[in-house]
């Protein structure tokens, strides 16, 4: 039991008054409702200190265009962060890990700023030396929230870069994974490189051969003929050398996997093709196909861009460094405060926790009231209160008052974090060899090679010359690169397809996997469940409605998140409240019209445990005057749609993995049917085992969560779908991300992936026909460079059109 | 017809030219970030007025 204490202070009083008389204000600089708080300055309303801070900040320094350029662009000043947070910065070792170029005057790096929404912010951070002179230069990348900075670390030290932009309210999120070396890859201007010199290689080429085409130009051809073929093969060389260089090499690659890829065919090809076409130019006997071999090259480049060029704004590879902050404040045993690196942490050490901050390592509480929020792990985003003696795991946020802990566990070694020391992890993704395009391929060059044997074996008696023109021809014409086009530009237009719905893929061939799944697993808390929103049920007493009234007013007051939802689910007006006191933890109390209410937790209200039912569920107890009324108990939301979805998905197997305990079993049986398999009480890592023994059986599972402990079984899944509801927020590794609001289209996503799947055979079929002409011509001999100049870029052509058109009509019929 | 040596001559020079441009172009990474600078170019001059243009296209 708890003392009643009637503590208000002068700042309550005001708060309250405030909140309750004046008509709502928003915010000058960040556009929130003023509600707590009302700051005039030059005629302009701010919601709290830290807005009007930076709001003098920056019209000092002139830099209010910043205003004019949208309307409250601002980022919240309400949560002020103490500024010592960033004393890890001075150390050496940390900063030396974070910038990318240094030199005796200037230092270079780049920031992840995650708060960064608008022209304002571009503009703001693009003139930061107006109000740092230590800053030479800072540039945004919009799309990657990035900002790159130049400054003189004479004048202006790392720390107050940092400190400057955390002031501004663009606090730089600087994690683990940021001083750990491996500096995030640039993208690669490979492809691109590639293309330009093919296209230009392959313009000039066909310029070249086009005499060679009509017959009005023979004369033409005959003077200039070798020269125009020298300078073709000059032209080709770097086309052959470099820009078709990723088709050899991904041949060879196969053949030392003995495995025949769809790249297989391809370079036999273009090896026939340019070894021909350098034959015939040398000898005289002809002008060669090098048009058609720069085309093809051209073309097929063209595919793999396509293919290539996915969301690299979104990140897909996040572990739980990218989460993780660098350094942490540790308590030496004089009580002397210190801030020493995550990576550096040992068992036994203390550390102190401030608000908002996460708990780097598993670690038992020592001091304070805990609210830990673990909605980073879990997906669940109410905070779990603690108490001294409990163990907190590491990924846990705290919410309230500063906390301290022991240490019980290094950093790698904990609950979480040993995730990522199981060899899923470490392996590499491997290229997939069941994908429709390589069993194709593999077929495609054995039919290949029999048909050139064929034509071999019967020309040679009668015409040699003949043989080797058949053998060549059909060598080239076989060359699938119409099909090797079919599934980047089919994939690729159903990247794009998702991508508009909200459903971003790591790459095209998360869709071929999608389109093989047959066993999907779900997370619970976070993914079945709508994380911000609950269902409330009131046991006992009924509350007549002037004290449901009373109820509502005390809650009013209070900011806890199940305050909140009791506050938005009882109808009625507020009255005054006097005497208000929130217990951190515990409950409210507050005196309405002079009846005394209080809610809060069993233990608060002095209710005894064997009259508590339900101790499974949260609730939350009400008693007016002494006397408890009842009790409110809150049940999980499950999105909206999930039964159309589950209902749409019960052709496959179906599970549900849970780091909950089992109170909505029946609920949740009854709404997957009687077969799914349920697990409750799941760590990350018994999850990850759940996911391979599946896989052992077979299965191909599709694995949907939103925390980072389904990280693992994310991982290990076939494929792996977080959900979440902001993208550029948090994921952990996936292969996909969901935005939630697009939920309820999971079974729409699943079953057109199953259609593209028919779209590329019917493609291939396409394909084939070209084929089938071409070798008909081959093996007759009739095969010549103006018939391969015309046919293989038709081919090629009629295949993008193809599957760009059949992709848009199928994903309009399915509604996406 | 001598003079065809000299045309393509010229030709393949003038394209090469191109090319050269474009791969310049891709190495100083002007490919990188095709957002930013559109939005960067109307802040010139101190602008005053609201720009509802950027802002719709926040929003997509």
């Amino acid at each position: 039991m708890y003392e009643l204490t009637f503590v208000l202070t002068r700042n309550d009083k005001e708060a309250m008054k405030a909140a309750i008389k004046t008509e709502v204000q928003h915010c000058y600089h960040c556009g929130d409702e003023c509600i707590d708080e009302l700051i005039w300055v030059h005629d302009k309303a701010f919601c709290c200190a830290g807005c009007k801070t930076v709001y003098e900040l920056l019209e000092e320094n002139n830099l209010c265009t910043y205003y004019s350029l949208e309307q409250n662009p601002g980022i919240t000043g309400k949560q002020l962060v103490a500024e010592t947070r960033f004393a890890y910065l001075d150390d050496a070792g940390v900063e030396a890990q974070l910038i990318s170029f240094r030199n005796d005057s200037i230092c270079k790096l780049t920031f992840y700023i995650p708060q960064m929404h608008c022209s304002s912010c571009i503009w703001l951070l693009e003139n930061l030396f107006k109000l740092n002179t230590g800053i030479s230069q800072s540039t945004v990348n919009f799309l990657r929230k990035e900002v790159s900075l130049t400054y003189f670390h004479e004048k202006t030290p790392l720390r107050e870069v940092v400190e400057l932009l955390a002031r501004i309210g663009y606090e730089p999120a600087i994690t683990l994974a940021d001083t750990d070396g491996k500096k995030a890859s640039k993208q690669s201007r490979d492809i691109i490189y590639k293309l330009g010199i093919a296209g230009f290689c392959f313009g000039n080429v066909m310029l070249l051969a086009f005499p060679d085409y009509l017959a009005v130009t023979e004369n033409l051809q005959r003077r200039f003929g070798s020269f125009f073929g020298y300078l073709s093969m000059l032209l080709s060389l770097p086309v052959f050398f470099y820009s078709a260089r990723g088709f050899f090499t991904s041949a060879i690659e196969g053949v030392k996997q003995r495995l025949i890829n769809i790249d297989m065919p391809i370079a036999t090809g273009l090896l026939a093709l340019f070894s021909v076409s350098l034959y015939q130019i040398i000898t005289g006997t002809g002008p060669g196909y090098l048009d058609s071999f720069t085309g093809l090259v051209f073309f097929m480049l063209i595919g793999k861009y396509f293919q290539q060029k996915t969301y690299d704004t979104l990140s897909f590879d996040r572990d739980y460094t990218s989460y993780f902050p660098v350094s942490i404040t540790v308590l030496k045993d004089n009580r002397e405060e210190a801030s020493v690196a995550v990576r550096n942490l040992k068992v036994g050490d203390r550390i102190r926790i401030r608000n908002q901050e996460l708990v780097p390592a598993d670690a038992i509480l020592m001091q304070g009231s805990a609210m830990i929020d673990y909605s980073f792990v879990t997906g669940e985003s109410e905070p779990i209160e603690k108490v001294v003696g409990e163990v907190i795991y590491a990924g846990a946020r705290q919410v309230g008052e500063s906390i301290e802990l022991e240490v019980v566990k290094e950093v790698s070694q904990g609950y979480l974090t040993q995730l990522w020391n199981n060899t899923v992890f470490s392996k590499s993704e491997e290229q997939s060899v069941g994908s429709y395009a390589n069993i194709a391929g593999k077929w495609f060059i054995i039919v290949t090679l029999l048909v050139a044997a064929g034509a071999l074996a019967y020309w040679v008696p009668r015409d040699m010359n003949m043989a080797m023109k058949a053998f060549t021809s059909v060598l080239i014409i076989a060359c699938p690169c119409a099909l090797s086009l079919a599934t980047p530009f089919v994939h690729g237009h159903t990247l794009r397809v998702f991508g508009k719905n909200k459903f971003y893929l790591k790459n095209t061939a998360v869709v071929e996997t999608l389109a093989k799944i047959d066993t999907i697993v779900f997370d619970k808390t976070g993914t079945l469940t709508e994380p911000s929103a609950a269902e409330i049920n009131y046991t006992g007493k009924t509350l007549i409605p002037t004290q449901e009234q009373s109820v509502k007013s005390v809650l009013r007051h209070s900011t806890h998140p199940l305050s909140q939802r009791i506050f938005q689910h009882l109808p009625g007006n507020t009255s005054d409240v006097q005497h208000f006191q929130e217990v951190a933890g515990k409950g409210l109390v507050g005196e309405v019209e002079g009846q005394l209410v209080r809610v809060g937790s069993a233990s608060y209200l002095g209710v005894t445990d064997d009259k508590v039912k339900d101790t499974l569920k949260t609730t939350v107890y009400v008693s007016i005057d002494g006397v408890v009324l009842g009790y409110y108990t809150f049940f999980n939301v499950y999105r909206s749609g999930l039964k159309d979805i589950l209902l749409d998905l019960n052709d496959k197997k179906l599970a549900v993995l849970s780091g909950d305990n089992n109170h909505e079993e029946a609920r949740l049986q009854e709404l997957l049917g009687r077969e799914a398999e349920l697990n409750f009480n799941q760590s990350p890592v018994q999850k990850l085992e759940f996911i391979q023994r599946l896989k052992n059986d077979h299965h191909q599972v599709l694995m949907v969560g939103d925390g980072l402990n389904d990280a693992g079984a994310l991982r290990q899944s076939d494929a792996g779908i977080a959900l979440t509801n902001s993208i550029t927020n948090f994921s952990p590794s996936c292969d996909a991300i969901l935005d939630a609001t697009a939920f309820d289209k999971l079974s729409k996503f699943l079953s057109f992936s199953k259609k593209t799947m028919n779209i590329i055979l019917a493609t291939f079929a396409v394909s084939l026909i070209y084929n089938v002409i071409g070798l008909t011509l081959a093996i007759q001999g009739l095969f010549s460079p103006i018939v391969s100049a015309i046919l293989m870029p038709i081919s090629s052509l009629s295949v993008i059109v193809f599957a760009t058109l059949s992709v848009k009509f199928a994903a309009k019929r399915a509604g996406l | 017809m001598i003079i065809i040596f000299l045309l393509i001559g010229i030709s393949v020079t003038v394209a090469s030219g191109f090319l050269g441009g474009f791969l310049w172009a891709v190495r100083s990474g002007q490919f990188d970030d095709d957002y930013t600078p559109a939005v960067r170019m109307l802040f010139e001059n101190e602008v005053t007025i609201s720009n509802d243009k950027t802002e719709a296209q926040e929003a997509k």
